[in-house]
């Protein structure tokens, strides 16, 4: 019977050392539409990557991230003990070559070597009522978290008001600035509203949506195909090398806000999206 | 596709272009934000042989350890404007040629690119595992247990490496021509 830590080690292989089904086929997409060119080009080492990663275990991307676990958990199960596997999974991971050793020391400058640190892996637990555990993990890697950015509106430099076409300039703004820098073509999570802290949050949360899933917010699911439209016009292109396809998707929430408030939170996720789900039921697993 | 063998004459790559597809194999050296600060602050006489007439990785690999022997797990290039602060000084100081990563860099580097003869080339972010495989052997590493592993000075011989010349020198930058065409687009969505 494997251990829980064993079934966190499994997610983090397998997160590390493939693509998500949506992602790839996306990819796919995109380097038929750019053809015979330098954009086709760079689209297609990319897939040949991630097949070569995945079949020799090896991570697909380098930069392993800040490894981000969400995790959805029943009364059958504790904090403690759930937070005890994961950081033995992130040891023997980085032990294996799944993980580079990612933990910096922001004071002394200190690699910890082991993944381990301050707030370090992230975990961010929720309490269900279902026996079991739900855990996802996105491994996002500095370069794409380089580029999100934070807007207040108004802002006067934008001419963006407290409105969703205030938002669809934030979004156009920042793909803008990032240019090739994120890794692209990226994906574009939006938290709309919120304080500083959960704005941030509700965009990494839309990473988990599968890239051909609609909004089932009308409003935001109008936003989100016109901005993947748009934004595609940028002719940025795969790695900022000029091409049609700058990003495979936007995806859109909003939380409540004080009045006071109205914040725009961009987070972008590179092409090498790595984002995977562990369900454990009693002694039954699955991963996706 | 132009072969290019390290160490290389500034000749050979003052006839490099923007756009240009680029094979390199020989010694090279990665060095990302620890070792920019450290080769521009101090003297590091333990590395001016690999960089003289050669070039620059920005790069912080996943590295494996098999008895005493180094082997590159994954390699990617990371971001390359971090080091626009110091790039220009390093080329200049250690006579490099070249510098492989990902993003671009601006003015203060792509002037130091004419002014001495050197070419930014671009790498495919996150093709890790691909160009781990182009890294034949690693011969030497420098600052291992002060930087950590991304950060270290991994001296590597590599074999065919895949990269474009994106700023050249001759005073172009592929990262301008985007920015500037893509600027266009931007203005005329935002336009009232």
């Amino acid at each position: 019977m494997a251990t829980l830590a064993e079934h966190f080690l499994e997610l983090i292989r397998r997160t590390s050392t493939n693509l998500p089904p949506d992602i790839i086929a996306g990819l796919r997409k995109a380097a038929d539409r750019e053809g015979d060119s330098a954009a086709g080009t760079t689209l297609t080492q990319m897939l040949s990557n991630v097949d070569q990663s995945s079949k020799g275990f090896t991570p697909l991307c380098q930069d392993t991230g800040t490894p981000i676990f969400y995790v959805d958990y029943g009364p059958d199960y504790r904090q403690k003990g759930i937070t005890e596997a994961i950081e033995k999974a992130a040891v023997l991971a980085t032990e294996k070559y799944y993980l580079r050793p990612n933990a910096v020391d922001s004071v002394t400058g200190k690699n910890s070597g082991n993944n381990l640190g301050e707030g370090f892996p992230s975990i961010h637990f929720h309490e269900v009522d279902e026996n079991g555990i739900r855990a996802r993990l996105m491994l996002k890697g500095g370069g794409s978290e380089n580029v999100g950015a934070q807007y207040r509106l108004p802002d006067g430099r934008l001419k963006a008001g407290r409105d969703l076409e205030g938002v669809r300039r934030c979004v156009i703004d920042a793909v803008h600035q990032a240019q090739g820098k994120g890794c692209s073509p990226g994906t574009v999570g939006v938290g709309i509203g919120g304080d500083r802290t959960s704005g941030f949050t509700e965009s990494k949360e839309q990473l988990f949506r599968m890239l051909d899933d609609t909004n089932e917010n009308s409003e935001l699911a109008a936003l989100e195909e016109r901005l993947y439209g748009e934004l595609n016009q940028l002719g940025i292109g795969p790695m900022g090398f000029g091409g049609k396809t700058t990003v495979l998707g936007v995806k859109i929430g909003a939380r409540h806000r004080v009045p006071a408030s109205f914040f725009v939170s961009i987070s972008y996720v590179c092409w090498a999206y790595r984002r995977g789900t562990m369900t454990l039921r009693g002694e039954e697993v699955s991963y996706a | 596709m132009h072969k290019l063998q390290l160490p290389i004459s500034e000749d050979a790559i003052r006839q490099l272009k923007v756009g240009d597809v680029v094979s390199i194999s020989g010694v090279m050296m990665t060095a990302r934000d620890a070792a920019h600060k450290y080769m521009v602050e101090e003297e590091a006489p333990e590395v001016a042989d690999y960089l003289r007439e050669g070039m620059i990785y920005h790069c912080g690999p996943v590295v494996k350890k098999d008895g005493e022997k180094y082997a590159f797990v994954a390699a990617g290039p990371t971001t390359s404007i971090r080091e626009e602060p110091y790039q220009a000084t390093v080329m200049k100081k250690y006579s490099v040629r070249g510098v492989i990563g990902k993003g671009g860099m601006e003015g203060k580097t792509l002037a130091a690119c004419k002014e001495f003869g050197a070419v930014y080339l671009s790498a495919i972010g996150g093709l890790a595992t691909i160009l781990a495989k182009s890294v034949k052997e690693v011969k030497a590493v420098h600052k291992l247990e002060e930087f950590g592993v991304p950060e270290a000075m991994w001296v590597i011989e590599v074999e065919d490496f895949p990269a474009v010349v994106t700023m050249d020198a001759h005073g172009d930058s592929l990262h301008d021509d985007i920015l500037a065409k893509s600027k266009g687009t931007y203005d005329k969505l935002l336009g009232d």
